[in-house]
């Protein structure tokens, strides 16, 4: 079975973030493996082995740095799939859904893994826009996933416990973070990444028409409102009792 | 006028805070507002209270996922009264799934992470945290589209309308997913949500079973017991538990956090708190940027400490 892991590049969390003049996030720094779509690629790779199949990465970037994709290659992946073009700057999710959609047909995946959202962007609705394009079932927020025959099953996260969920194949699936341990790439991976074909696909190649009547611009971008530090002490025996007067102070108790 | 609807979850009680903060804010931007919800109907009283002309409630299938059948009532509905110029959801699990898979059938933007919004001439202008609930971004919408707010964005405020008229649509015929079993994960005391007071603890806890300390100090506190992801992940304590970026955002009176770094996916989902009390052993650890009280010191010393004291007093 051949599966697909959506991976994006997102700049280095590391680095402090900024903004582009259009309020579009700056893109042009150091970019990374998104760390949530690690497990995503972790899923993929179980699946594929467990069904004796391979796994394609499919991403919509314009960021000509290869590492991110490079990391996902070393896992295990066998190709990689890039959607780029210039009209995409500043796509909404659900034309990014539409680009995944094309690069799947093209594929010719029979599963899709998704994180449950990006570090970035942070819609978290891409999994159940892209099922919805490929008009497949959408198992998404999955915590634990196995092969059952032509089925997929889940674990779904819900509000206030679990439910076990099947599917079958075609289908598309998001995963939590922390779902798996994503595997660390062997040396041998890590070589065997640089001869693994990247295929870059622009929205003609791709047969995706962008609708236009959607507007959806920024207006402005600022820091969410922080909280100013309050006092800080060292515990030398005394803490819990000033923890317990803070405590009174607030007429909790 | 524009015609909103309001997609809220049903609640076992009847009522949810969550239906009161999207009626309120689907109010501030239409003045045709609809609620709609699956299983069971929420009380129609206050639902009109809050402004909701109608209730419309899709009949649901145990064994389906929530999306597939919302998804087919909302079809149907949208084919009998015509589409909505906007949809409000809030920020769950069946309501981010239930909003991606319309905005494809619709054609529609989707805009998560919602915290504010408010109508302009030709569309809307919404606010929403971006990069991990880092930044806010203020964006522009011009015609129909659907957004999924955050929790605790917007005060809840009644508007004194009539109750809701009821009214039922039918589910997904038949669906490709099945559910085939849940389980439910039970706590005692207030619900971490709406609890007053939350103490949540972390990977500093060093052990699983001194966890129970968190329980105990929220018991004295009259509050609910949270968690950082680590914790969760390490399966110490069930998911329901968790505060952040992708589990419950809490904004109670008092926020206590052990053992916790203060991760930015854990700061979004506690920062709101109005009190935030923090115990760990690195001064450097990020949490005490947002800390009222900061304790450098050992959670496993100064917590059973903190515990011992309420203990007494609560004994004398
Ligand atoms: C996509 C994504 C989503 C995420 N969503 C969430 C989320 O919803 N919620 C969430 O919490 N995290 C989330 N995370 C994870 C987050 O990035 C952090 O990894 C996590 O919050 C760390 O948990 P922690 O603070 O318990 O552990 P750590 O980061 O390991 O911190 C442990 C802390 O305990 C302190 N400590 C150790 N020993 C002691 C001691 N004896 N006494 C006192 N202090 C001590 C240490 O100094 C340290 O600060 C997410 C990550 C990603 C990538």
């Amino acid at each position: 079975m051949k599966v697909l892991a959506c991976v994006k590049p997102v700049p280095d969390p590391s680095a402090p973030v900024r903004y582009q003049e259009n309020g579009r996030l700056d893109r042009t720094g150091k970019v990374v493996l998104d760390e949530a779509d690690s497990y995503g690629v972790e899923v993929a790779l179980r699946l594929a082995e467990a069904s004796g199949g391979s796994v394609v990465l499919g991403t919509m970037s314009d960021s000509s740095d290869p590492a991110p994709l490079r990391a996902a290659l070393a896992m295990g992946a066998e190709e990689a799939l890039v959607a780029s073009d210039s009209r995409l700057g500043g796509a909404d999710a659900l034309t990014t859904a539409r680009v995944l959609g094309a690069l799947v047909r093209r594929s010719g995946a029979e599963v899709v893994v998704t994180a449950t959202e990006s570090a970035d962007g942070y819609t978290g609705t891409v999994a159940a826009q892209l099922a919805e394009v490929l008009g497949w079932p959408a198992l998404t927020f999955a915590s634990h996933v196995s092969l059952e025959g032509d089925h997929v099953v889940v674990r779904r996260q819900s509000e206030t416990g679990t439910l076990e969920v099947a599917a079958p194949v075609p289908c598309v699936i998001s995963v939590t973070a922390g779902s798996v341990e994503p595997r660390y790439a062997t040396f041998k991976g890590i070589v065997a990444a640089k001869s693994r074909p990247v295929t870059t696909l622009t929205l003609d190649e791709l047969g995706v028409v962008l609708d236009e009547e959607r507007v959806h611009d920024i207006v402005d971008v600022r820091d969410a409102p922080g909280r100013a530090a309050g006092e800080k002490i060292v515990d030398e025996g005394q803490a819990a009792a000033a923890i317990v007067a803070y405590f009174d102070a607030l007429k909790i108790l | 006028m524009t015609t909103a609807w309001v997609v809220v979850e049903p609640s076992a009680n009847g009522w949810s805070e969550a239906a009161g903060e999207l009626l309120t804010l689907a109010r501030r931007v239409s003045d045709d507002v609809h609620l709609v919800t699956w299983s069971s109907s929420l009380d129609a009283g206050r639902a009109g209270a809050f402004g909701a002309s109608s209730q419309v409630v899709v009949a649901h299938d145990e064994d389906h996922l929530v999306a597939d059948d919302v998804v087919a009532g909302m079809e149907d509905l949208a084919a009998a009264d015509g589409h909505p110029d906007i949809v409000l959801f809030g920020s769950s699990y069946d309501g981010r799934d239930i909003a991606g898979r319309l905005s494809v059938r619709w054609g529609r933007t989707v805009v998560t992470n919602v915290v504010d919004l408010r109508a302009t001439p030709d569309g809307w202008e919404s606010e929403h945290l971006v990069v991990g609930g880092t930044s806010v971004s203020r964006t522009r919408v011009s015609g129909p589209a659907l957004f999924v707010v955050r929790r605790k964005s917007v005060t809840p405020e009644e508007c004194g309308g009539s109750p809701a008229a009821q009214r039922e649509v039918a589910g997904a015929s038949s669906t490709v997913a099945r559910v085939r079993s849940r389980v439910l994960e039970v706590s005692d005391g207030p619900d971490l949500e709406s609890a007053p007071v939350v103490v949540s603890g972390g990977r500093g806890l060093g052990r699983a079973e001194h966890y129970q300390w968190v329980d105990e100090l929220a018991g004295l506190l009259g509050g609910a017991g949270g968690a950082s992801r680590a914790i969760v992940d390490a399966g110490w304590v069930p998911y329901s538990r968790q505060v952040g970026q992708t589990g419950k955002t809490v904004a109670p009176n008092l926020y206590v956090a052990c053992g916790i770094s203060g991760a930015t996916q854990h700061l979004v989902g506690m920062k709101g708190s109005a009190h935030i009390v923090a115990i760990n052993k690195d001064p450097d650890a990020p949490i005490f940027q947002v800390a009222d009280l900061g304790v450098v010191g050992d959670v496993t010393s100064v917590l059973p400490q903190v515990i011992a004291l309420l203990r007494e007093r609560r004994g004398a």
